[in-house]
């Protein structure tokens, strides 16, 4: 899994960090999101995917 | 690009009026009227106040397809925009009302105070803003108004100390909110309701920029003093802030536990677990289910847009019902069923797409921390009224209670 993020599209809902903190994080200046690893291993792979679907951006991108 | 044919529009007598009517009975499922536009398709009309007919969107893949789709603008002044009442020069409510570029410009400036980590260090204050309150509820008379007593007042102290805005001050902003989100104001009481609040965010702003604290309402000050905001704006995104923080917390919070009361068997669950996992997961069927934001999520097409068979033209409106989307039964199982165990968490109670609430982790913090705590600290809490005597708020754009007499 190959996860790549977009953080002019990012609207800071956090809701990857509630999904996927060991993957995503926040800016502590504007809340926008950080990829911690765009690699992660499998057993977090439902938790990225699921960061996916609630971003309200469209701003995270999984490739297999 | 293929246009299809709207049969509604040929029959503008057939076209139902926008916002619906909820059934007598059912307080917590969404107008008849919406479950049956969603049976008829994904796309149909509606007439609105002004005669206008925009396009009701009820199905939840469309929901999201729209509202995260850059062609459609929150722009009330567009022409095509659905708006809920006469627009007047004090509709711009901030940025909720804006498209990017300036949109994200303004809202950059106060999320990172939102921001998940900085939420979760709220925690212990929040959790001690609930416990006292209970506190004082178990040892004042009984019965007791939940909203009065709980309910408004656990967001509302949570927003003052987060903003920097007295609490002492409670009554004022929680009646002119009342006034703003209310279905049938008039567009002057709206008005003046909202000058009220801009007059006193923006007196209050002066004694941030000339006495700054550790609030967010001090850190829009700094914006102010290097030009990034005038203000005015800063006043107004005090505005917006203030009444979004109180008011819909609240109604959850009430309008939640009414909704739990009546279903004993969910409440067992929630009043009996120790898992965080389980809390967190009723809160985000609370918000899949009571989907207090029944006035729709409104916008207007920039561009031609074809979904789901159907042509949006430039220039209509689009009203996505996220109440009726969150029971859409192809997203959610058995959608009309309260089932805090189910996997709720991409419903639309926050709306969808950039102008997603804002504040969702705070009030998903809250209302975990209330779920958690009060039922399990009043196990034999109950209503003190029947059903049919409860005041709900068919009224208001935010729905809810008036009142929640409550004993135990």
């Amino acid at each position: 899994m190959k996860v790549t993020i977009d953080q002019d599209r990012c609207v800071a809902s956090g809701q990857c960090v509630v999904a996927a903190a060991e993957v995503f994080d926040q800016r502590d200046e504007d809340g926008i999101v950080v990829l911690l690893n765009p690699d992660p291993p499998a057993e977090q792979a439902a938790d990225v995917r699921h960061a996916a679907v609630v971003c309200p951006a469209l701003a995270i991108q999984i490739e297999d | 690009m293929t246009s299809t044919l709207n049969p509604a529009s040929e029959h503008p007598a057939e076209i139902p009026e926008y916002p619906m009517t909820r059934a007598a009975g059912c307080p917590f499922d969404p107008p008849p009227t919406l479950r049956a536009k969603q049976q008829e398709g994904p796309l149909t009309k509606v007439r609105l106040w002004d005669g206008s007919t925009p396009w009701l969107v009820t199905r939840y893949a469309e929901q999201r397809a729209l509202l995260a789709d850059p062609r459609v603008s929150s722009d009330i002044t567009r022409p095509g925009y659905p708006s809920s009442a006469p627009v007047t020069g004090s509709s711009k409510v901030s940025f909720i009302l804006m498209d990017d570029p300036e949109h994200a410009r303004l809202r950059r400036m106060v999320t990172a105070p939102f921001a998940v980590k900085r939420v979760a260090a709220m925690r212990p204050a929040i959790q001690k803003i609930v416990d006292e309150l209970i506190d004082d509820m178990l040892a004042g008379p009984k019965p007791v108004d939940l909203v009065e007593a709980f309910a408004l007042p656990v967001p509302s102290l949570v927003i003052c100390e987060l903003l920097g805005v007295p609490y002492a001050d409670h009554d004022f902003f929680q009646d002119n909110s009342k006034t703003v989100i209310k279905r049938d104001t008039t567009p002057e009481q709206r008005s003046a309701a909202l000058g009220q609040l801009a007059g006193y965010l923006n007196d209050l702003m002066g004694e941030k920029l000339a006495d700054p604290g550790d609030d967010m309402l001090s850190q829009l000050a700094e914006r102010i003093k290097s030009g990034e905001l005038s203000r005015q704006d800063a006043a107004q995104m005090g505005v917006l802030l203030l009444i979004a923080g109180h008011e819909t917390t609240a109604n959850m919070i009430a309008l939640g536990t009414l909704a739990l009361l009546e279903n004993p068997d969910q409440l067992a669950l929630l009043r009996d677990t120790d898992d965080e996992r389980l809390v967190a997961s009723a809160v985000e069927e609370l918000l899949r289910y009571l989907n207090i934001t029944h006035n729709g999520r409104r916008r207007a097409a920039l561009e031609d847009i074809e979904i789901a068979g159907q042509l949006i033209r430039a220039g209509d409106g689009l009203i996505m019902a996220n109440d009726i989307g969150n029971r859409d039964p192809e997203a959610f199982p058995d959608p009309d069923r309260l089932d805090i165990q189910r996997d709720a968490r991409r419903h639309v109670a926050f709306g969808f797409g950039v102008h997603q609430c804002l504040g969702q982790t705070l009030a998903r913090l809250e209302l975990q921390i209330v779920y958690s705590t009060l039922y399990r600290r009043i196990p034999t809490l109950r209503p003190a009224a029947d059903l049919e005597q409860i005041p709900f708020k068919h009224d208001g754009s935010v729905y809810g209670v008036y009142e929640l007499p409550v004993t135990w």
